[in-house]
């Protein structure tokens, strides 16, 4: 090997680009050959370029408990992750099948429980989930979907096997950064597209929209489709001005819609105007000050009462974090074979629940290989890394299980694949995940690839944006063998 | 288009605008102060500077004396300063991004790079080091704005709020900037026309650009009541009071749809009657009422324009 790769260290790790030590898989070859000239003074050039076009175009996001307030791009490495066609092939119908599984879910338990009421599913763990709303039981929504948007987190174990790591059933984020890093790819590396065929990105919005205007209620003409944020501070700002953008929709805050009759309007210059589909970006606590959060300043009240008579579809439904609690979660394979009859085609990774007595001794024992997770924490937050924790951090989280078990999972460690990743002026081993973004609408609709998040830290698992975290493109290659 | 949107559009170009008036403002006094190298007083010609801008009692909380060096701060890189040149950048693109949906890329990537540039060390150095270039770094990237709005947006609504937001400000500032020359020149109501500085109109009309075109217009004779009358009552030149008003009210009916010669709402009104009066008024009355306390009312009458705009377009937002 030469130039930027010369240095780069495979070790024990499943490699994305490399089989082993100096041999690159086979469809990253063609990558590695038109690098190989490459120097890390041009590298870093180019990099900057990349960092300058986001800060420009304002391509950030706010961390929060920052004194430095709060915009920052969010990293972007340069090598992508690439997958090949038949492997995306495997993900994309493992997707599909978990997505209606999870539909069916929220149905089921939102009616007639019948998977409760079959033992599949201890009645408690639904019953006690956060964020399960016994007030939509019954509820039919529109066209009978209830997860729109979901962003699923997979990873790959030793052996290069994809495994699904979590459901994000609510608001899932990052899909912006998806179609801003293959521009910025297209940009800086245009050589590299015409020698691969990378299946596009680029229509998520429309399809986005199609699936928005799918669900709105019945008989209604002109469309107005909207996009909720919760403001200019949310920290994914950017995303929703950007998708807005795409679909030449109106982004609106709260204090933009007023309820009347039972009718949603936003205010307009030209006076009240008549809202059918709410792509939402804040979730239920914050929707509607009436039924939920009475301290909610971002909601609108009476929004749920408009929701409930069917003058207004909100995307995603209310009620759909149930679906991606951790507890439930560890039930999605037996989901799938209780409504689909059907094996997983994309595995789990192992979990322990902490509600389970034996489960619990378990964890308590084992709690240096494990990794502890709150039920309904999501960014890297309310975590324990085990094997990276002092051993009071794991007395305290040890305390605070015992404390509340039904809140809390384990899993063994999974040593996520690496990609490699140019840190401190060489390439360097990462680890990867990858978040692929599924629409359903009329038919599920997958974007090729998905948001690749890397962990720039050295050794470190945790790939979220608020802990250090940063982003490759990610591209799913024609015609390209895979060595799997 | 949302009501929010709809203000923040405006206010989005009334602080670029404001910016940009801080910039010649300050650019201009401090050439002035080289020309009339050390006879001049620099402290009489700083304070009314912060006098004009509605500033003092502000500006002494934070600083003793006002000079050059505390002006310039108090008017660029002060964050405490609600109108200083970063604040209002800083203003400016945060209602940027709150509707970038309605504004054109371009639009937002060049109010963004003026941002970066003043958040910048850079900016620092050379407001330091070579101050002329910082303001006119500032002024130009207003102009690039103000372009790239008129050839990459839609000239509908949204537009026409952005407009009313720059030509607000603008008459407001054209204003400002005679009235602090008329602190300094017309001490009292019996000097009017006396006592002529002829580098200072000369000030004047440069802090509007309005220079060279005054100059075409008069022929180099530059005599304060034929400044005022200029900045008042021109007809065609951009930042002449008339002209503002005129554009104002013009875009007004755009919005409503109205004809120009009748008003379908408050802010029309409003701003129809002031169109009027500044169409017809002449110097000869101007300086009979007193040229200081014009000035004042038009302020005054551009606020209730603005504030009746508010509660026909924007007020069902509270």
């Amino acid at each position: 090997m030469t130039g930027l790769f010369s240095a780069y260290k495979v070790e024990h790790f499943f490699d994305e680009m490399f089989s082993a030590p100096g041999v690159a898989r086979p469809h990253y070859r063609r990558l590695l050959e038109s690098f190989k000239e490459m120097g890390a003074a041009d590298f870093e050039r180019k990099r900057n370029l990349a960092a300058t076009s986001f800060l420009q175009q304002g391509v950030t996001f706010t961390v929060y408990n920052d004194e430095q307030g709060t915009e920052r791009i969010f990293p972007f490495d340069l090598i992508p992750r690439i997958i090949p066609a038949r492997e995306w092939d495997l993900i994309e119908r493992g997707l599909v099948q978990r997505i209606t599984a999870l539909n069916l879910f929220l149905h089921d338990i939102y009616h007639g429980q019948s998977i409760l009421r079959d033992g599949v599913i201890p009645k408690q763990i639904v019953w006690e989930a956060t964020n399960f709303r016994p007030e939509f039981m019954h509820f039919d929504v529109p066209r009978n979907i209830y997860i729109h948007i979901c962003g699923t987190d997979l990873i790959r174990d030793q052996d290069g096997n994809y495994l699904v790591l979590e459901d994000n059933a609510r608001c899932p984020s990052g899909v912006s950064y998806v179609l801003e890093n293959r521009q910025a790819m297209k940009r800086i590396f245009p050589p590299l597209f015409s020698e691969y065929r990378v299946r596009p990105v680029e229509n998520y919005a429309q399809e986005l929209l199609n699936v928005l205007r799918y669900v709105a209620p019945a008989g209604r003409e002109e469309l107005t489709v909207v996009l909720l944020t919760p403001g200019v501070h949310n920290s994914a700002y950017y995303e929703h001005s950007f998708l807005a953008r795409s679909m030449g929709i109106e982004i609106v805050e709260g204090r933009d819609l007023v309820v009347q009759e039972g009718c949603v309007f936003m205010r307009t210059t030209k006076g009240l105007k008549r809202v059918d589909v709410i792509y939402r970006r804040i979730n239920d606590d914050f929707l509607d000050p009436r039924v939920f959060r009475k301290d909610s300043g971002l909601g609108v009240p009476g929004l749920v009462d408009a929701y409930r008579c069917g003058c207004v579809s909100l995307a995603n439904s209310i009620g759909t974090g149930v679906a991606d609690d951790k507890v439930v979660y560890h039930f999605v394979p037996k989901m799938i074979r209780y409504y689909l009859g059907e094996d997983p085609i994309l595995g789990n990774v192992p979990t322990y629940l902490a509600s389970q007595p034996n489960d619990l001794k378990y964890i308590l024992e084992h709690l240096p290989e494990l990794v502890v997770k709150a039920a309904n924490e999501s960014g890297g937050y309310g975590m324990l890394i085990g094997s990276e924790a002092s051993a009071a951090e794991r007395e305290d989280f040890a305390g605070r299980i015992k404390k509340d078990p039904r809140n809390y999972v384990a899993q063994p460690i999974v040593a996520l694949s690496r990609s490699p990743s140019f840190c401190d002026d060489s390439m360097q081993g990462r680890h990867v995940d990858l978040r692929p973004y599924i629409l359903y609408g009329e038919k599920v609709t997958i974007i090729p690839g998905g948001l690749t998040r890397v962990a720039l830290r050295a050794g470190s698992l945790v790939v979220n944006s608020s802990q250090g975290g940063g982003s490759k493109d990610t591209w799913v290659v024609e015609g390209e063998e895979s060595d799997g | 288009m949302l009501s929010r949107v709809a203000d923040s559009l405006y206010w989005m170009s009334r602080y670029i605008e404001r910016a940009e008036n801080d910039a010649r403002i300050l650019d201009v006094n401090l050439q002035l102060l080289l020309d009339l190298g050390g006879e001049a007083d620099a402290m009489q010609h700083w304070a009314p500077v912060i006098a004009s801008l509605e500033e003092t009692d502000l500006f002494d909380s934070l600083y003793g004396a006002a000079d050059e060096a505390s002006v310039t701060e108090f008017l660029t890189l002060q964050n405490k300063n609600p109108n200083s040149i970063v604040s209002c950048l800083t203003l400016a693109r945060e209602n940027a991004r709150t509707t970038r949906e309605q504004i054109s890329s371009e639009m937002w990537e060049e109010i963004n790079r003026l941002y970066l540039f003043v958040q910048s060390e850079a900016a620092r150095k050379l407001l330091l080091s070579s101050p002329h270039e910082f303001f006119k770094h500032v002024i130009t990237g207003s102009h690039l704005f103000q372009g790239v709005t008129d050839s990459t947006m839609t000239h509908g609504e949204g537009w026409d709020f952005i407009r009313i937001g720059t030509l607000l400000e603008r008459a407001d500032s054209t204003s400002r900037i005679l009235d602090v020359k008329y602190h300094i020149l017309l001490p009292s109501g019996e000097d009017v026309g006396g006592n002529v500085d002829t580098i200072q109109w000369m000030a004047v009309l440069k802090s509007c650009s309005a220079l060279e075109a005054y100059c075409k217009l008069y022929v180099s004779q530059v005599a304060p009541w034929k400044v005022a009358e200029f900045l008042i009552t021109h007809q065609e030149f951009p930042r002449s009071i008339r002209y503002c008003i005129d554009s104002l009210d013009h875009a007004l009916h755009r919005i409503s749809g109205v004809d120009e010669s009748r008003y379908a709402n408050e802010a029309e009104r409003l701003s129809g009657r002031l169109r009027s009066d500044v169409d017809y008024v002449t110097i000869g009355e101007i300086f009979e009422f007193g040229l200081h306390e014009y000035l004042i009312q038009i302020q005054e009458r551009l606020v209730e324009v603005s504030n009746a705009m508010y509660a026909t377009y924007c007020a069902s937002l509270a």
